[in-house]
C-alpha cells in the first residue's frame, strides 16, 4: 500500500494552537490482548465546534473516544482537558468535567423509565431518597429546552431506536456535558431523524459546547462538521477544517490508496439458467417477528439463481439479520416460504437445511461461528459429517479423517498458523473467519452435500486486508462454480465489488434493486435511508 | 502466540493449581480448628491416616464411600460439560436406588446372578435417568433454569420416595424396603481378606469402568463432541446444525443415569435393600468431586478418594476432634477451588481471543 | 365452658400460626429480592439463615437477652454472606458453586461450633426468646412493603435495579456496580440471618440443620413472586399456608403430608415454566457481570 505524502496543511498535530483546547488526546496507544486498537492516535477539540472523527471500521475511533470519556485507560499517551492532565480518568471524573458520550450501542436500562435512565447516577432527592416525580419534572424541562422529544415516563424498553438515542443525549446533557461525543449516531436513524439530530447539535454548538461526531459516512462530515480528523489503522493521519477538503480527498486518506471508487472485479459470467430449472434460493413473502411481536421482516420476496451473488444493503437493524437467520433456520418465520432448488425448507431444522446444501457464515464469528476452545480441526468438523464417524456403532470419531479434512481446509484458505490442533481462540480475527469460511464453502451437512446456497453475513467484518482478499476470492469461486450466494454487508464497497445484484432493505422490506451496471453509491445511500 | 505444548502445560496448571491451593488452605484451616479444640494437628492427622488407609477396614470404607462419589461426580460432570449444573444428583441417586431396590425385591430368587445384577443395574440407571430427564426437558423446551429446577425436584422426588416407602413398602419399624431377592453384588472382603468387614464391594470396579467409559464418551465420541460444543458455544453449535435442545436433554439423561447407577453401591452391594435417605448428601458432594476433579476422569477418581478419606477420617478422629471438622474442610475445599479458578486463569493469562 | 371454640378464635389461632411460619420466609425472601434485583444469585440464603440462627443462639446465650440474639443473628448472616461476596465479587468465582459451598460450610461450621462450645453437635442449651409479641414477626410483616418503597424511592434502590439489569449501563453512568452488589449481598445475609434468628429464638434453642430447607423455599418465593417484593410476600404467605395445612393434615391423614410439603417446590417449577416463554421476569444480568 503506497502512501502519497500528506500535504503540510493536513499533517496531524494534536497540540496545534487553537483557542484553549477543550479536550485533547495525544500519542494514545491501547491494546486488547494482541489486538492493537490505537497506536499513536490523537484528537483536539475546541469549544464551540462540531468535530468529525472519521475512518473505516476498526480504525480505532470508538476506542479513542472511550478513552476520552473515561471508560478505558490508555496504555500510553496523554489526555488533557482545558490544559489539565487527566489521563486515565474515570467515567465519573469525565462526567464531572463535562464530557458526555453517547454510545453506538446504547447503554440504557430497559426496565427503567426515560427519566430514571437520564438521572441515573445523579438522582434528585433528599439524602438517600430518590424522587421520581422530580426526576420526571427535571427531564421534561430539559426535553422542552432542547427539542429532544421523548416521553419521560415511558420505559426505555418501549422506546424506538431514535427515541433511545435522544435519551442517551439527554443523559449527557443532564450531567452538564459541554463536550458531546456521539459514536455513529446516524447508523440507526431515518433521514428526518438525522436532520433533527443536526438541529440539536447546532444548538449545542451555538451555546458554546462542542461535539465530536464519530462517523464513517462522508456526506455527514460535509453536512454538519467544522473540523475533521482522519484515523487509519489506529493512527491519526490528518486533521483539517471541513471547508478545506472534499469527500474524495477524505476517502483517499481513510483508505490510504489512490482508489476513490471501488474497482469492480467481476470475472466469469453466469451460466445461463435453463428455463424450467428451479431457483437456487426462492424466498416468498417471508415474515419474521422479533421477540416483541413486531415484524422485523415484513414480507420479503427474493430469488437467487445459480451462479449469482446477491447483496443486501441497508442500515443495521432493518431486518437483515432476522432474514438471514430465518433462511438459515435459526429463527422461525411466521409466514412465507423458502425453497432451495425447489425443495421447501421453511419448516426444516438447521441440520436438514444444511443437508440440503445450505451454508451460513454468521455475522458474529466468535459466538455463532466458532467454538473458541475447540481446535481448528474440530471447528471444521463441527457439523457432524458421516465420513468422520467411526466405530463403535458410529459413536466414535475418526480422528485421522478429521485431521485430513482440516489440512485441506487450512491449505485452501491459507489459515495461519497451519496447525489443525491449535485452538481457534488463539487465532487472529482474519484467520478465525477463514476457518468459518472454509467449513461453510466446502461440502455441507452430514453427507457432504455440495454447497448450493451460501448465506454470508458481514463476512469480512473485523478482518485484515489479506484475509479479506482470500475470503472474497472464495466467494467468487463459489459463484463461478454455480452456487448461489446471499451477501449481507455494511461495507458498500464490498457489495459493489462482489454482487451481481444489490437489493436494499428498509424496515423489513426490500425497497430497491440494482444490477451491477446501474448502481451508484448515491442511489444506494438514498434507498438505504429512504430518501427518494 | 504460545506453541501447542506450552498451551497444554498451561491448561494443566490451570486445572491443578486451584486444587493444590485449596488443599493447602484446607490444611491450614484444619490446623486452626484442631488447635481450637486443644489438640495437636500432627496427632490428629496421624490418627486420620491410620483410621483410613492405615488399616483394612478403613481402606474398605474409604473405597466404599468413594465409589458412590465417583458416580455422583460423573453425574454432575456430564451436564457440566454441556454447560448446565446438575444439582439433582441426590434425588437421581435415590431414585436409582429405589428402582434397583424394588426390582430386586420382585425378581425371582432363582434368577442367575449375572442376569439379576444386570437387570437391577439397568433399573437403577433408568430410575436416575427418568428423574434426570425432567430438568433436561424443562431447560430444552422452556428455558427454565436447571439450577432451580433440580433443587426443587430434589425435594419433590425425595418426598415422594419417602411417602412410597413410609406408606406402602417399608419393613415395619424401619424406613427401608424388604431385602432384595436377587441381584446382590458381593463384598470385596470375600476376595481381599484385609477388607473384610467393610462395605466395599464389587461396585468399585464398575465405578472404574464407568469412569473410563464416560471419559471416552465426553472426549472422544460424537455425542461427547456435541455436548462440549453446546457447553462452550451453543449458538455456534446451532449454526452448524447440532440440535442444542436434544443435546441438553441427552446430557441430563446420561447424568441422571450415572447417579442412579451409583445407588448399586448401597442397594446391591451393601445393605441389599433401599433405605430412605441412604444418599446422605452424596449427591451434593458429587458437585464438589466434579469441581475438584476438574471434570477429568483421573481427577474425579482422585477427588472422590480424597473426599471419602475426609469423611471416613472424620469418624476415625471423632473421639479426639468433632467429626464435623471433615464437613467444614470439604466445604472449604469447594469454596477455595471455586474462588481460585478464575484468579489462576487471569494470572496465567487467557489465550488471546 | 361447653361447646366448640368460636370460629373466629380458631381462625385467629390459625392465622397466628401461619404468621409464625411465614416470618422466616418473609425475612429471608426479602434478602433474596435485594440480592437478586442487584444481579447476584441468592442460592446461599439457606447458609446465611443457618449461620444466623446459630449466631443468634450464641448471642442470646452470651447476653442473656433475645435482643442480643437478634443482633448476633443479623451479624452472623451477614458474615456468611460476606464470604460469598468476597469470593464472587472480588475473585469472580462461580456464584452457584460458591453458594453450595457456603451452605455446606454453614452446616459443618455450626455443628462444629456447637460441639466445641456446648459439647453437643445437635442442640444448644435453652436460650431466652421474646415473650408476647415477637418483634421479628412484626419485622417480617413490614419488610416487604418497606423493601418495595426502598427499591422505588431510594437512590440505592434505583442503582440496584440498574446493576441487576444492565451493569454496563450502570457503570457508564458512573456507578460502582461491584460495591452495590457487595452491599446487596451483605444486606441479604443480614435479613436471612434475622430469619434464622427468629427460628432459634422462637424455639428457644438452636438445633442441627434447623433451617431444613427454608432458605430454598424463600428463594422459591422470590422466583414465584417474580422478584417484586409485595408479590414475593404473598408467595411467602401462600407457602406458609401450605405448611400450616400440612401440619394439620398430619392429624387427619387425608392427603399424605409429603405431597403437601412439595407444594412450594412444585409451584416454583410451574412459575419457572410459565415465566420462561418470551421475556423472563428475572433481572437480566442475574449472575452476570457484562450484559
Amino acid at each position: 500500500m503506497t502512501d502519497r505524502p500528506i500535504p503540510t496543511s493536513t499533517r496531524p498535530d494534536a497540540t496545534a494552537p487553537s483557542p484553549a483546547s477543550a479536550l485533547a488526546l495525544s500519542g494514545i496507544r491501547k491494546t486488547f490482548g494482541s489486538v492493537v486498537a490505537d497506536d499513536d492516535a490523537s484528537l483536539a477539540v475546541a469549544p464551540g465546534e462540531i468535530h468529525a472523527l472519521v475512518g473505516e471500521n476498526g480504525a480505532g475511533k470508538s476506542t479513542l473516544m472511550r478513552i476520552a470519556s473515561g471508560l478505558l485507560a490508555p496504555d500510553a499517551g496523554r489526555v488533557t482537558i482545558g490544559g489539565r492532565d487527566v489521563t486515565g480518568w474515570s467515567v465519573t471524573d469525565a462526567i464531572a468535567a463535562g464530557v458526555g458520550m453517547v454510545h453506538q450501542h446504547f447503554l440504557l436500562v430497559p426496565t427503567l423509565t426515560v427519566a430514571d435512565n437520564v438521572v441515573l447516577g445523579r438522582e434528585p432527592g433528599r439524602g438517600p431518597l430518590y424522587d421520581p416525580a422530580e426526576a420526571r419534572r427535571a427531564v421534561q424541562a430539559l426535553v422542552d429546552a432542547t427539542a429532544l422529544e421523548v416521553a419521560v415516563s415511558q420505559r426505555v424498553a418501549d422506546c424506538s431506536v431514535g427515541e433511545a438515542q435522544r435519551v442517551e443525549i439527554l443523559k449527557a446533557l443532564y450531567r452538564g456535558a459541554r463536550i458531546l461525543i456521539l459514536d455513529e449516531p446516524t447508523a440507526v436513524l431515518a433521514p428526518p431523524e438525522v436532520e433533527r439530530l443536526w438541529t440539536v447539535l447546532r444548538a449545542h454548538r451555538a451555546s458554546g459546547g462542542s461535539v465530536v461526531l464519530i462517523t464513517h459516512k462522508l456526506d455527514e462530515v460535509s453536512a454538519i462538521s467544522d473540523i475533521v480528523t482522519v484515523m487509519r489503522a489506529g493512527r491519526t493521519v490528518a486533521r483539517m477544517p471541513t471547508a478545506t477538503t472534499t469527500p474524495s480527498a477524505l476517502a483517499r486518506l481513510i483508505v490510504g490508496t489512490e482508489r476513490a471508487t471501488p474497482t469492480t472485479t467481476s470475472t466469469a459470467t453466469r451460466a445461463p439458467r435453463e428455463a424450467a430449472a428451479p431457483l437456487a434460493l426462492d424466498v416468498r413473502d417471508l415474515v419474521v417477528l422479533d421477540p416483541r411481536g413486531r415484524r422485523a421482516v415484513a414480507g420479503v420476496t427474493l430469488a437467487i439463481e445459480r451462479g449469482e451473488i446477491v447483496g443486501i444493503a441497508g442500515v443495521e437493524g432493518n431486518g437483515q439479520r432476522e432474514l438471514i437467520e430465518a433462511i438459515a433456520g435459526l429463527r422461525a418465520a411466521s409466514a412465507g416460504t423458502i425453497a432451495i432448488d425447489g425443495l421447501r425448507i421453511e419448516r426444516a431444522t438447521v441440520r436438514a437445511r444444511r443437508d440440503a446444501g445450505l451454508a451460513h457464515i454468521p455475522e458474529d464469528r466468535q459466538r455463532h461461528g466458532l467454538v473458541l476452545p475447540f481446535s481448528i480441526a474440530e471447528n471444521l468438523a463441527l457439523d457432524d459429517r458421516a465420513r468422520y464417524r467411526a466405530s463403535p456403532f458410529g459413536l466414535g470419531l475418526d480422528r485421522v479423517a478429521i485431521d485430513d479434512g482440516a489440512r485441506r481446509g487450512i491449505s485452501a484458505l491459507d489459515i495461519r498458523p497451519a496447525e489443525p490442533t491449535r485452538a481457534v481462540a488463539t487465532l487472529s480475527g482474519g484467520n478465525q473467519q477463514k476457518v468459518v469460511v472454509a467449513r461453510e464453502t466446502a461440502g455441507v451437512g452430514r453427507n457432504d452435500t455440495p454447497l448450493r446456497v451460501l448465506l454470508a453475513a458481514h463476512p469480512t467484518r473485523g478482518v485484515d486486508v489479506g484475509a479479506v482478499a482470500t475470503i472474497h476470492a472464495r466467494l467468487r469461486d463459489a459463484r463461478d462454480a454455480g452456487r448461489a450466494v446471499l451477501l449481507v454487508s455494511a461495507e458498500l464497497t464490498e457489495l459493489l465489488a462482489l454482487a451481481d445484484r444489490i437489493v436494499v432493505m428498509l424496515r423489513g422490506r426490500i425497497v430497491a434493486t440494482f444490477t451491477r451496471g446501474d448502481v451508484t453509491l448515491a442511489a444506494l445511500g438514498d434507498a438505504m435511508t429512504g430518501a427518494r | 502466540m504460545l506453541p501447542v505444548a506450552a498451551l497444554r502445560r498451561q491448561r494443566l496448571t490451570e486445572a491443578v493449581l486451584p486444587v493444590a491451593i485449596a488443599a493447602a488452605i484446607a490444611l491450614i484451616a484444619g490446623d486452626l480448628l484442631i488447635l481450637a479444640v486443644g489438640q495437636a494437628p500432627a496427632t490428629v492427622y496421624r490418627l486420620l491416616l491410620e483410621g483410613t488407609w492405615g488399616n483394612g477396614y478403613g481402606t474398605g470404607q474409604v473405597l466404599y464411600k468413594a465409589t458412590t462419589l465417583i458416580f455422583t461426580g460423573l453425574a454432575v460432570s456430564v451436564p457440566l460439560a454441556a454447560g448446565m449444573f446438575n444439582i439433582g444428583a441426590e434425588s437421581q441417586l435415590a431414585a436409582g436406588g429405589f428402582a434397583a431396590g424394588t426390582v430386586g425385591m420382585l425378581l425371582a430368587p432363582t434368577t442367575p446372578a449375572p442376569l439379576a445384577v444386570a437387570i437391577c443395574l439397568l433399573a437403577a440407571a433408568a430410575g436416575g435417568a427418568l428423574v434426570g430427564a425432567v430438568p433436561g426437558l424443562l431447560i430444552a423446551r422452556t428455558g427454565a433454569n436447571e439450577v432451580i429446577t433440580t433443587i426443587m425436584l430434589n425435594v419433590i422426588v425425595l418426598s415422594a420416595l419417602n411417602w412410597a416407602v413410609a406408606a406402602h413398602l417399608h419393613v415395619p419399624e424401619t424406613l427401608h424396603t424388604p431385602t432384595i431377592r436377587a441381584g446382590t453384588v458381593p463384598r470385596l472382603g470375600a476376595l481381599v481378606p484385609s477388607l473384610r468387614g467393610s462395605a466395599a464391594n464389587w461396585t468399585v470396579l464398575l465405578a472404574l469402568l464407568v469412569v473410563a467409559a464416560t471419559g471416552w464418551l465426553v472426549v472422544r465420541s460424537r455425542p461427547g463432541f456435541a455436548i462440549r460444543a453446546v457447553g462452550s458455544a451453543p449458538e455456534a453449535a446451532a449454526t452448524a446444525g447440532i440440535s442444542v435442545a436434544r443435546t441438553r436433554v441427552g446430557a441430563f439423561i446420561v447424568g441422571g443415569a450415572l447417579a442412579g447407577l451409583g445407588a448399586a453401591n448401597f442397594v446391591l452391594g451393601y445393605k441389599h435393600y433401599y433405605e430412605d435417605g441412604f444418599a446422605g448428601g452424596s449427591g451434593y458432594l458429587g458437585i464438589a468431586v466434579a469441581l475438584a476433579g476438574r471434570g477429568r476422569p483421573i481427577g474425579i477418581v482422585l477427588a472422590a478418594l480424597a473426599f471419602a478419606t475426609l469423611s471416613q477420617g472424620g469418624l476415625a478422629i471423632h473421639a479426639v476432634v468433632p467429626k464435623q471438622i471433615a464437613d467444614v474442610l470439604q466445604a472449604v475445599v469447594i469454596l477455595v477451588v471455586a474462588a481460585a479458578t478464575p484468579v489462576v486463569a487471569r494470572r496465567l493469562g487467557e489465550p488471546p481471543a | 365452658m361447653p361447646g366448640a371454640p368460636s370460629v373466629g378464635l380458631v381462625a385467629l389461632a390459625l392465622l397466628a400460626q401461619l404468621l409464625r411460619i411465614a416470618t422466616p420466609y418473609l425475612l429471608a425472601a426479602a434478602g433474596g429480592v435485594v440480592a437478586e434485583r442487584g444481579g447476584m444469585m441468592s442460592l446461599g440464603l439457606e447458609g446465611y439463615m443457618l449461620t444466623g440462627a446459630c449466631a443468634a443462639a450464641f448471642g442470646a446465650a452470651a447476653t442473656g437477652s433475645a435482643s442480643g440474639g437478634v443482633a448476633a443473628g443479623a451479624v452472623g448472616g451477614a458474615a456468611a454472606a460476606a464470604l460469598f461476596a468476597l469470593a464472587t465479587v472480588r475473585a469472580r468465582a462461580d456464584q452457584i458453586i460458591t453458594a453450595i459451598a457456603i451452605n455446606l460450610l454453614a452446616v459443618g461450621a455450626t455443628r462444629f461450633a456447637l460441639r466445641v462450645a456446648f459439647g453437643s453437635s445437635s442442640n444448644s442449651p435453652r436460650i431466652p426468646g421474646f415473650g408476647g409479641l415477637d418483634p421479628l414477626v412484626v419485622g417480617g410483616l413490614l419488610v416487604m412493603p418497606v423493601l418495595a418503597a426502598a427499591i422505588a424511592r431510594t437512590r440505592f434502590g434505583l442503582r440496584l435495579r440498574a446493576a441487576g439489569e444492565r451493569p454496563d449501563a450502570a457503570t457508564a453512568a458512573g456507578i460502582d456496580v461491584a460495591r452495590i452488589r457487595i452491599v446487596a449481598v451483605l444486606l441479604s445475609g443480614a435479613l436471612a440471618g434475622l430469619g434464622g434468628a427468629y427460628l432459634a429464638l422462637d424455639q428457644h434453642q438452636f438445633t442441627d440443620e434447623m433451617t431444613a430447607g427454608r432458605g430454598f423455599i424463600a428463594l422459591a418465593a422470590v422466583i414465584f413472586g417474580r422478584w417484586a417484593p409485595l408479590r414475593v410476600g404473598v408467595a411467602c404467605l401462600v407457602f406458609a399456608a401450605a405448611e400450616t395445612l400440612e401440619l394439620h393434615l398430619q392429624l387427619t391423614s387425608a392427603v399424605p403430608s409429603q405431597f403437601v410439603s412439595m407444594i412450594p417446590y412444585a409451584l416454583t417449577i410451574v412459575a419457572l415454566i410459565r415465566g420462561s416463554g418470551g421475556r423472563s421476569p428475572a433481572p437480566a444480568a442475574l449472575g452476570r457481570w457484562e450484559r
